[in-house]
């Protein structure tokens, strides 16, 4: 960990990461069943990669609605922590989001984005956070005052221990670097939902008829 | 049926009554004149959790998170807000295979003033006839409750979402006041 409070670290000054590094590092702190929302592309398929969990939900399409997701699963259950996955690009996509979660202000949401500047799974064109926005600048902007970007890995685990602790919302942004996920979720939409559901409890045995 | 679906006498509180009556306790919105009167007492009534949403998709994505995790929740937009959510539809609710409703306040018809409305309401059935989401027209209160309450039992039971169009003829819609 940096002596340097996390709060005073900018985007510049925030080490490269590596997103599967992290990930384990993420679901490796989940002890008490929290829920993971993992966005399109490589935030979902590392999360697969780092074990796939039964309260795990990984998206194939809909780009930038991670948070949203995630913000229902925390409506829906208050009791649960609910963490979102989402890359830069696909923030961008949806930035009023962040201003709905400060409005509604879960306690039980964290909110972590992997930045490498790049819409990577696409082609790897720059995304307008490689030059100029700040994401933590604009979710505290929006209303997330609990957001910082991760100096290093040990604060990164600082960072989310802190966060699991359920005083969110908080956001946890990280710059990582370009290596693509390590493996690639399997593609079956129905069966990712039901065993999402059946990892937070909603579903049991066979369904009523 | 409850004592407050009987009781109700306007469109906006059959709605209300019948979300109730059906266990829909989170509304997600984005405003639209016409709904005004149904959000104004969804947020008045502590059963709901109301609130606005920034865009309609982002809706969806709320209340698609919130089903999985074991609570019903309606959408409620205007006619084009419905242009922004097809890929949200494609891509998460229909195969996913969860029970969104939605509420569409119908306008580009009956008297519409504003040729960009006009021309969404043109894509709108065109869209939800192609991805097979059933979609119904409501023009007559005599039929509001029954048609709400059975389609959201159908869309609970067969895992499927289903869009609410409710026109300028059971709603009065919005009129061009010059």
């Amino acid at each position: 960990m940096t002596a340097k409070s996390s709060a005073a670290i900018g985007a510049h000054n925030a080490k490269v990461m590596n997103r599967f590094e992290l990930t384990k590092r993420l679901v490796a702190q989940l002890k008490r069943d929290e829920a993971v929302i993992g966005g399109i592309g490589n935030a979902n398929f590392d999360l697969w990669a780092a074990g796939q969990r039964p309260q795990n939900f990984y998206m194939l399409g809909s780009m930038g609605l991670a948070i949203p997701i995630a913000l229902g699963v925390a409506i829906a259950q208050p009791q649960r922590h609910v963490i979102a996955l989402e890359g830069d690009g696909s923030l961008l996509m949806q930035l009023g989001c962040l201003a709905t979660v400060a409005e509604r202000a879960p306690k039980n949401l964290t909110i972590v984005v992997w930045d490498n500047g790049i819409y990577q799974i696409t082609g790897s064109q720059p995304t307008a956070s490689a030059a100029a926005a700040d994401l933590v600048a604009i979710a505290r902007g929006a209303g997330i005052a609990n957001s910082a970007w991760a100096a290093d890995e040990a604060d990164f685990d600082r960072l989310a221990s802190s966060a699991l602790k359920g005083e969110g919302p908080s956001l946890i942004a990280a710059r990582i670097d370009n290596k693509p996920a390590v493996a690639t979720t399997d593609r079956d939409p129905v069966q990712i939902r039901e065993r999402f559901m059946r990892g937070l409890g909603v579903r049991s045995g066979i369904r009523n008829q | 049926m409850t004592e407050s679906r009987t009781r109700a006498t306007s469109w906006h509180e059959i709605v209300l009554a019948t979300l109730k009556d059906n266990d829909v306790r989170l509304a997600v919105y984005v405003p639209d004149r016409v709904f005004t009167p149904l959000i104004e007492a969804l947020h008045a009534d502590p059963f709901f959790t109301t609130f606005a949403a920034t865009r309609e998709e982002e809706a969806l994505g709320i209340i698609s998170g919130a089903w999985m995790g074991g609570l019903r929740g309606a959408v409620l937009m205007q006619t084009s807000g419905f242009g922004t959510i097809p890929n949200a539809l494609a891509s998460l609710v229909v195969p996913c295979q969860i029970p969104a409703l939605i509420f569409v306040s119908e306008r580009g018809t009956l008297g519409e003033f504003n040729l960009g409305q006009a021309l969404v309401y043109k894509t709108m059935r065109p869209v939800l006839n192609s991805l097979a989401v059933e979609n119904i027209t409501i023009t007559r209160q005599d039929e509001l409750a029954f048609t709400i309450d059975r389609s959201i039992k159908q869309a609970v039971a067969t895992q499927a979402p289903v869009t609410f169009i409710l026109s300028p003829l059971l709603t009065g819609g919005k009129v061009f006041e010059g």
